[in-house]
């Protein structure tokens, strides 16, 4: 097995993908020759050449409104928006018409298509470059919303969204691309859309995050671990939408304590549905509230402000013991 | 340093057939007898299913709807020289073209009535309506790339819009992707004169709409739109074009909005009806009937002997909405996604109890 980061792993799925399936087309801005600005298009115009692997005008709407009319005349498009700053501008389509395509016709169309959208903080760029803007794509009925935490599990998540028959937004932690490797198996591996992760069992406390959060959670986790002997369950939950409720509520019935890990501003964000949906059905077990940790409701710094805006492990552990400490 | 002119544009106008009937020999389409026939139906078809429509709405037994009376020209035309290969992708005032692709009318008073059943049917790659204007632009686009990828030679995709659309951003995306890839793609502008309230000069500074295109690289004609004659030319030549992989072009087909733009509009707040009856003078129906007598192919008796025909046939449709009260009201539930999940499934049936409870308590 090859040791490859997020960004090795993400090409790997798409060029296996693209071998195994003649539909599958990758378009966005720059992801030709130059092989995308994270270079995870690498190499795949040498491979497929310019009508599978299509440099597209700058224009966000104009690459997922085409892409939804390559997925209805029968291709897979993978489309890239550059950053998630700017991919607010597919919104439209997005909203109005991916979505929806099969409710307006109750199946005789649909728009199985994926957008990679490179999304949160962490990389010290300018603005508009380091949001984590998951709220808005996660709360539209149609879409699925798949997040990332590490290498192996982005290219087995990117090969099952290729193959999803919905459109999927698959939000890439820029941060996580080239931060660490991962062993990633040359023959194909799958998971499941729709389904969370338990990365540790414990009893005491459920942890949840997703991307990015995950590696400053299970930091804290290993530190309370440590200093307590405290017994944690860490969820890594992989998909946003459609909310894998059961695994969330099985793992709060057991432990009855928890902290939810957001990257994003706290207002409407995933963690205080998470916190909804486990009060819906795990109420009577908790015994203490569940914690948020989450980023600010200010607009997202950039460079010098962001690691300070950032949620860090050191906020994460303070939250677990809090929550543990609760009588 | 004199001024080098680098660039040189003109937008010509055709028109075959004048409002009085008057053919321009030289420009006549070879269309059969059936052809003209076919499509002299579906207009009419078109107009008498779209007044007996209105009438409904204002009884309370159909939805809001934006009417399409004035305005069967450019989309049966078009559609009549497009191929079953070819994709039909309108906005929402093609009712005359989604009729020729096939489309039952029972299925447009269905949607309209709020039953997304009606947008399954038959006609052969003819996408539903779209109410987001000049969006699905971009889905022409794509659908013709895919087509042009995989080798359909004889598959090209018509989008419909109106004049407002040209104002929007995805409208320019479309007519930009579709340039530089070259799609056969191909652009039929209804301009009706109006988006609602606001009228054709104020929407863009533009002498043509047909211009818009120029920019893009994109070749464009503006068209007589009350001339079916004039739209099926321009429709053909664009799509043998589109075939022949000569890339998209735009058609700019002037015609009018002689209705509201929709059931909810009420448009003598801001246009003079004086505007209105100097439109129905070109009435298309009424042009396209002239023709057809002057060839010999039609008069009186077989005008009498249509509109029964078709007086039955819209019957029939009305009959069919109103037969339709048995859909499962969980169908959204059913559709929302590809798969099955528990916590969608879990909604179901939360809506159903109370659905259940509401019908009980």
């Amino acid at each position: 097995m090859a040791k490859l980061n997020m960004v090795q792993a993400l090409n790997l799925a798409l060029r296996q993908e693209m071998e195994r399936d003649q539909s599958v087309v990758v378009l966005g801005e720059d992801v030709g020759r130059d092989g995308g600005v994270f270079r995870v298009t690498d190499g795949l115009l040498d491979q497929f050449g310019e009508a599978r692997v299509i440099d597209t005008p700058l224009a966000e709407s104009g690459i997922l409104g085409t892409s939804i009319g390559m997925a209805l005349g029968g291709l897979r498009p993978v489309a890239e928006m550059q950053f998630c700053g700017f991919s607010y501008l597919m919104l439209p389509q997005l909203e109005g018409h991916a979505s929806r395509y099969r409710s307006r016709t109750h199946g005789r169309y649909t728009v199985p298509l994926v957008v990679r959208v490179p999304y949160g903080g962490g990389v010290r760029a300018l603005e508009h470059h380091s949001e984590a803007p998951e709220t808005f794509y996660a709360r539209i009925p149609g879409v699925k919303v798949v997040v990332p935490s590490g290498p192996r599990n982005a290219r087995a998540l990117l090969v099952s969204a290729i193959r999803d028959p919905d459109p999927v937004v698959f939000l890439e932690p820029k941060r996580s691309y080239r931060a660490f490797r991962e062993e990633v198996p040359e023959e194909e591996e799958t998971l499941p859309i729709g389904r969370a992760q338990v990365v540790t069992d414990g009893t005491d406390l459920t942890l949840v995050s997703w991307g990015a959060m995950m590696r400053p959670a299970l930091q804290a986790a290993e530190a309370v671990r440590q200093r307590r002997g405290a017994s944690l369950e860490v969820l890594d939950l992989l998909t946003l939408a459609p909310l894998d409720v059961a695994t969330l509520v099985a793992s709060f019935r057991k432990t009855g304590r928890g902290v939810v890990v957001q990257e994003g501003p706290r207002t409407l964000g995933p963690a205080a549905e998470i916190i909804a949906r486990v009060n819906d059905d795990a109420l009577s077990f908790l015994e203490a509230p569940i914690r948020r940790v989450t980023g600010w409701d200010v607009v997202t710094p950039y460079f010098q402000r962001e690691e300070a805006y950032l949620p860090s492990a050191e906020r994460i552990e303070r939250a677990i013991e809090e929550t543990l400490d609760d009588k | 340093m004199p001024l080098i002119p680098l660039a040189h544009f003109e937008i010509n106008r055709l028109q075959i057939l004048d409002e009085h009937g008057n053919l321009d020999e030289s420009l006549e389409p070879q269309l059969s007898p059936e052809q003209l026939l076919r499509l002299y139906r579906v207009m009419w078809l078109a107009r008498e299913g779209d007044q007996r429509m209105l009438k409904l709405q204002r009884q309370g037994r159909v939805g809001t709807f934006g009417p399409t009376t004035g305005q069967e020209a450019p989309p049966a035309a078009t559609a009549l020289a497009m191929t079953e290969r070819d994709w039909f992708v309108g906005a929402f005032r093609e009712l005359s073209g989604m009729l020729m692709r096939g489309m039952p009318l029972a299925s447009h008073y269905l949607f309209h009535n709020g039953w997304e059943e009606g947008n399954v049917f038959d006609a052969p790659r003819t996408l539903p309506i779209s109410i987001i204007v000049g969006a699905q632009t971009l889905h022409a686009v794509g659908l013709a790339y895919a087509a042009k990828m995989r080798g359909e030679r004889d598959a090209a995709a018509v989008t419909f819009f109106g004049d407002g659309a040209t104002s929007e951003g995805d409208f320019h995306e479309a007519l930009n992707f579709a340039g530089v890839w070259q799609a056969p793609v191909v652009f039929v502008c209804q301009n009706n004169q109006w988006a609602i309230s606001i009228p054709r000069r104020r929407q863009t500074r533009a002498e043509t709409l047909a211009q818009k295109a120029i920019a893009h690289g994109v070749p464009a004609i503006q068209v007589d739109g009350n001339d079916p004659l004039a739209v099926y030319s321009a429709a053909k030549e664009a799509l043998d074009r589109a075939h022949a992989g000569g890339g998209p072009t735009l058609i700019e087909a002037v015609t009018y909005r002689l209705m509201m733009h929709t059931t909810s509009d009420d448009p003598t707040r801001y246009r003079e009806e004086t505007e209105v009856a100097e439109w129905w003078k070109r009435d298309p129906l009424v042009r396209f009937r002239k023709y057809l007598e002057r060839k010999g192919l039609w008069n009186d008796e077989r005008q009498a002997a249509l509109e029964e025909e078709i007086r039955r046939e819209v019957e029939e449709a009305v009959r069919t909405l109103e037969a339709a009260t048995g859909f499962p009201l969980d169908a959204p539930f059913e559709h929302v996604l590809g798969t099955k999940h528990e916590a969608i499934e879990r909604q179901r049936a939360e809506f159903l109890a109370a659905r259940r409870e509401e019908r009980h308590g």
